[in-house]
């Protein structure tokens, strides 16, 4: 299980990125988390990575706090952050050197394999698509076996097919061990397609402002009414996540002019 | 290694009637800078045998080749060209050791970078050549002097190759490896030195260049022996074909010297050396 208590966030610069979040995360659960920009969806999760240390609260995974890059939390990039002098199996090895070298191999392997990229292992990042450069991070991610495995607008940077094709890998991938997912979203759809709970998070400061349970069975079609139910929801509470701030300082500014009158 | 390894594997892959076109253009480029140097030399051969010149003060090859082979056999010019490369290995090696270290601290650390930088700049904007008089009351007249003169030329290129490799390597890559619990140590020698290597190449070289460029300086400076000292002494006795021999000498040591840091380090640069390739085409 995956904890935040009451965690906030201000950074050294006096931006306050994350306030009073507090969220529970069964295991091999996927949440996604959308927002508008600066409702601190990053931030929450450079947290929960251990990249960022909280100002207030904790992040805990199974009563554990996490104040570093744990080794049961991997996490995906919104690039691959591939590293381009090894080979694309060097990188899918990078996180289990430490395994003696058969099992390391076999486990890079079959990581590659599963996402389609087993012809590729001897390639330089430099001659993968971007697509193919994502996958790998993927397997890099995975290969150490992660209890949580984090995505930061891991498809954002594709064209829309590629997204579609990654997203149906991710969820292959996601069965074969269940770890729980927490996946930052811009894209509704994806987040819908992919997430069995949906948190909607308002910006200055960022916090969570609408729970949406969206565990379709799956497979998901994209065009059934039940997922449009959902997709109106989700854009329903992202409206007034952003609405109800400008609504307040509309009423505010109101109110200082009758008081100026 | 790696350029036979991979155009090999290039051949083997490409269609076969492709062949004869690319073994053409890997003979056309050295073939064709060739092309003017070789043109001037014969040229400048047939007018001193033609009597359209002595070639009293600019020597035709055959008189250059036929002094560099009397030096060469004498051991004279092996005798000469040791102590030079020696001089530059050992003022090589200190400006490389200094300027990796201080390089690496600085691009590390900004408030070293601030504390040390403006002075290392100041002392950058001195030509070199004026410390010689500074060197020679200092360390005396004979090895310490050239030597060192030499390290200050070769510390500056490589000290500002490093600090800036160092500053600039990716701060999403270093990421990558704190997700992955690296530790310093292994932080640097699986993130840094590779994210560094390749300006790091650069930075030797240029490092070498102006050790060769200096090397040269420290010799004029009075040497019983060395490369340098052969140049003085052919324009003190009026011999200008041991001048070029010794010219001559100088690019083939700088030539090799330069190869062997670049094949020493290709194997590890495969990577980019691909993407270049790729590039070009």
């Amino acid at each position: 299980m995956l904890v935040l208590d009451r965690v906030g966030k201000i950074y050294p610069n006096g931006v306050h990125a994350l306030e009073d979040v507090s969220l529970s995360v069964a295991h091999g659960e996927i949440v996604a988390v959308v927002g508008g920009s600066g409702c601190g969806k990053s931030t929450m999760l450079r947290a929960i990575a251990g990249l960022d240390t909280p100002s207030r609260g904790r992040v805990a995974l199974d009563g554990m706090t996490i104040t570093a890059p744990h080794e049961k939390i991997g996490i995906i990039f919104q690039e691959p952050r591939l590293l381009p002098w090894l080979t694309v199996a060097g990188n899918v090895a990078f996180g289990i050197e430490h395994l003696p070298r058969p099992e390391r191999d076999e486990r890079v392997a079959t990581a590659l394999a599963r996402v389609g990229l087993a012809d590729k292992a001897d390639a330089w990042p430099r001659e993968l698509s971007g697509g193919q450069a994502q996958r790998v991070a993927i397997a890099r991610a995975l290969v150490p076996g992660p209890e949580v495995l984090l995505l930061d607008e891991p498809f954002s940077a594709l064209d829309a097919f590629t997204r579609a094709d990654l997203q149906d890998h991710l969820l292959a991938l996601w069965a074969d061990s269940r770890p729980t997912l927490i996946l930052v979203t811009h894209d509704v759809d994806e987040a819908i397609a992919l997430a069995d709970r949906i948190l909607v998070m308002r910006p200055r400061p960022g916090r969570i402002f609408e729970e949406i349970a969206a565990g379709l069975p799956r497979p998901r079609d994209r065009r059934s009414d039940e997922f449009d139910a959902i997709r109106r929801r989700v854009l329903d509470a992202l409206d007034r996540s952003l609405d109800r701030a400008s609504a307040t300082a509309i009423r505010e500014r109101l109110a200082e002019a009758t008081y100026s009158i | 290694m790696a350029v036979v390894e991979s155009s090999v594997a290039g051949e083997t892959a490409e269609p076969r009637q492709e062949r004869p076109g690319s073994q053409l253009d890997r003979l056309k480029g050295p073939a064709l800078g060739l092309f003017l140097p070789v043109i001037a030399a014969l040229g400048w051969e047939l007018a001193v045998r033609l009597g359209w010149s002595t070639g009293r003060l600019v020597p035709p090859p055959s008189v250059i080749w036929e002094t560099f082979v009397q030096l060469a056999h004498g051991g004279a010019l092996q005798h000469h060209a040791i102590a030079t490369l020696t001089r530059v290995a050992v003022g090589f090696g200190a400006g490389v050791v200094t300027g990796t270290i201080v390089g690496a601290l600085t691009g590390y650390s900004s408030f070293l970078s601030r504390l040390l930088d403006p002075t290392l700049q100041a002392l950058r904007a001195i030509p070199s050549i004026a410390w010689v008089p500074l060197f020679i009351l200092w360390l005396g007249i004979f090895e310490a002097s050239k030597v060192t003169l030499i390290a200050v030329g070769v510390f500056f290129p490589v000290y500002l190759g490093v600090m800036g490799a160092v500053a600039s390597v990716d701060r999403k890559i270093v990421e990558v490896g704190r997700v992955f619990r690296l530790s310093g140590a292994q932080m640097v020698r699986r993130i840094l030195l590779p994210a560094v290597l390749p300006s790091y190449v650069i930075a030797l070289r240029s490092g070498l260049g102006l050790g060769w460029m200096f090397v040269v300086a420290a010799e004029f400076m009075g040497a019983s022996k060395g490369l340098g000292y052969l140049l003085i002494d052919g324009q003190q006795l009026g011999k200008p074909a041991q001048i070029v021999t010794a010219i001559v000498a100088f690019a083939i040591l700088g030539k090799i010297t330069d190869w062997l840091i670049v094949a020493a380090t290709r194997p590890f640069l495969r990577w980019e050396d691909r993407f270049a390739r790729h590039g070009a085409n």
